[in-house]
């Protein structure tokens, strides 16, 4: 079974490949003019395909689009993100925890701020826990990380890249039922992936996602989302 | 930090809102994703109202559903909304490059869904009934792209089909047909490139409506 880069392309084009096969393509097509070359040929074709179709949509889906790009309020705050090479996967999430776990207890026994750690720490552990016990694990829509979401809804957010909230800022996660955003706890983002603990059970159908809200957090969103996770 | 935050303000007041939706409505493609990169409301309306139909349709027949048709299209929009400044008018067509976006969401929602492992795969997706609204130009360049595919070898029609509408891996699809990834590979290859040259000689153009 051979998978030389360049048979992919019309697997590419027709969105075939699965994640890993994507990514692997797509630093391939950064560096062969012959398959970019390829691909825009073949997308004339798969692009066509869409068109076999149409169907009116919903009315309140365009006003829905609307409201939603106009609470994210364009592109302001560009956080950078940190690019895995592979998929970040529960797998490297737990890895990176366990690393962290113990640099952590190392820190733990210098700093000053002991209970910051420890909390940091059971962080870590509960979300390990919570992969442990068979947690659902969720893609971020626009960061890289995951949730995690125990099967009795307990779950824990792993952001990964979120430069720590400024001094009077707090970044609010938020579970979404429906429309309605409710509070899930307050935190401040930093270095690596930390894992966050969520404050409010995520049932299926809701969404998790993080503003950054003043020092103390909002009762409701007032920023625009940051980081989203897919319906769970 | 505290100038940090003084930025955050900052920037989101300096967004420059241009809200001329009449003057939207004449821009190209092209130029309208130029608009959108800057948080031109009114754009992204415009987007909207030339692909929202496509898109819609695309994701309905991919995800057979239509609240998860729904979710795909608004992704892709918004994924379109925060991105458009990557947008390189030299190297793709906006079209490619939006329903781009909603094809791999679908895609994405579908296989998470796993939905369509549960369904026959014989199954019609919803028809798209012609509106009444539905115009002519519309029509015709469905009636062109479902005639072009009708003229590939089977075979080659049922990889694209399968994996376009359906979601499916090219190793789902080799598993699936009881044939080898090779074989799927290059019934894709030559199926999607023989759908080229018949769209090009019927004179396809993909582009709004």
């Amino acid at each position: 079974m051979s998978q030389e880069p360049h048979d992919l392309v019309a697997a590419y084009a027709l969105d075939a490949l699965d994640n890993h096969e994507r990514a692997a393509f797509e630093r391939h097509l950064d560096e062969c003019e012959q398959c970019r070359a390829q691909l825009e040929e073949l997308q004339g074709a798969t692009v066509a395909l869409a068109y076999a179709e149409g169907a009116e949509p919903p009315p309140e889906l365009r006003e829905r689009i609307l409201a939603a790009a106009r609470s994210e309020n364009g592109k302001v705050v560009q956080f950078p993100r940190r690019r895995w090479l592979f998929p970040a996967t529960a797998a490297a999430a737990a890895a990176a925890a366990f690393v962290a776990i113990g640099v952590g207890l190392w820190a733990n026994s210098l700093s000053r701020d002991l209970d910051r750690e420890r909390s940091a720490n059971a962080g870590y552990a509960r979300a390990l826990q919570l992969l442990g016990g068979g947690a659902e694990v969720t893609r971020l829509a626009d960061a890289e990380g995951r949730l995690l979401v125990a099967p009795d809804g307990e779950a824990a957010l792993v952001v990964c890249g979120l430069q720590p909230a400024p001094e009077e800022k707090t970044y609010e996660a938020w579970v979404i039922e429906g429309k309605t955003p409710r509070p899930a706890g307050l935190f401040r983002g930093g270095r690596g992936c930390p894992p966050v603990l969520l404050e409010k059970k995520v049932r299926p159908g809701t969404q998790v996602a993080v503003t950054l809200e003043r020092k103390g957090g909002a009762t409701r969103p007032t920023g625009p989302i940051l980081v989203r996770s897919e319906a769970v | 930090m505290a100038e940090l935050s003084l930025e955050f303000g900052a920037v989101s007041r300096t967004v420059e809102r241009e809200t001329v939706t009449s003057q939207a409505a004449q821009l190209s493609d092209e130029a309208l994703l130029a608009a959108v990169a800057r948080s031109d409301e009114a754009a992204l309306a415009e987007l909207y109202d030339r692909f929202g139909r496509i898109a819609y349709g695309l994701a309905l027949r991919v995800l057979r559903d239509s609240a998860l048709a729904e979710d795909a299209v608004q992704d892709a929009f918004l994924n379109v909304w925060r991105s458009a400044e990557r947008f390189e008018a030299g190297r793709a067509k906006a079209s490619t490059w939006v329903l781009t976006f909603v094809h791999r969401r679908a895609v994405d929602l579908v296989r998470r869904e796993e939905r369509r492992r549960t369904e026959p795969e014989e199954a019609a997706p919803e028809p798209a009934a012609p509106g009444a609204d539905e115009d002519v130009e519309r029509r015709s360049k469905r009636d062109v792209v479902q005639g072009a595919l009708r003229r590939l070898p089977p075979e080659q029609r049922e990889a694209i089909e399968l994996a376009y509408y359906g979601g499916y891996t090219q190793s789902e699809l080799a598993e699936r047909l009881g044939e080898p990834l090779g074989t799927i590979k290059s019934r894709m290859f030559t199926g999607l490139q023989r759908l080229r040259a018949v769209l090009d000689e019927a004179g396809f153009e993909a582009a709004a409506p």
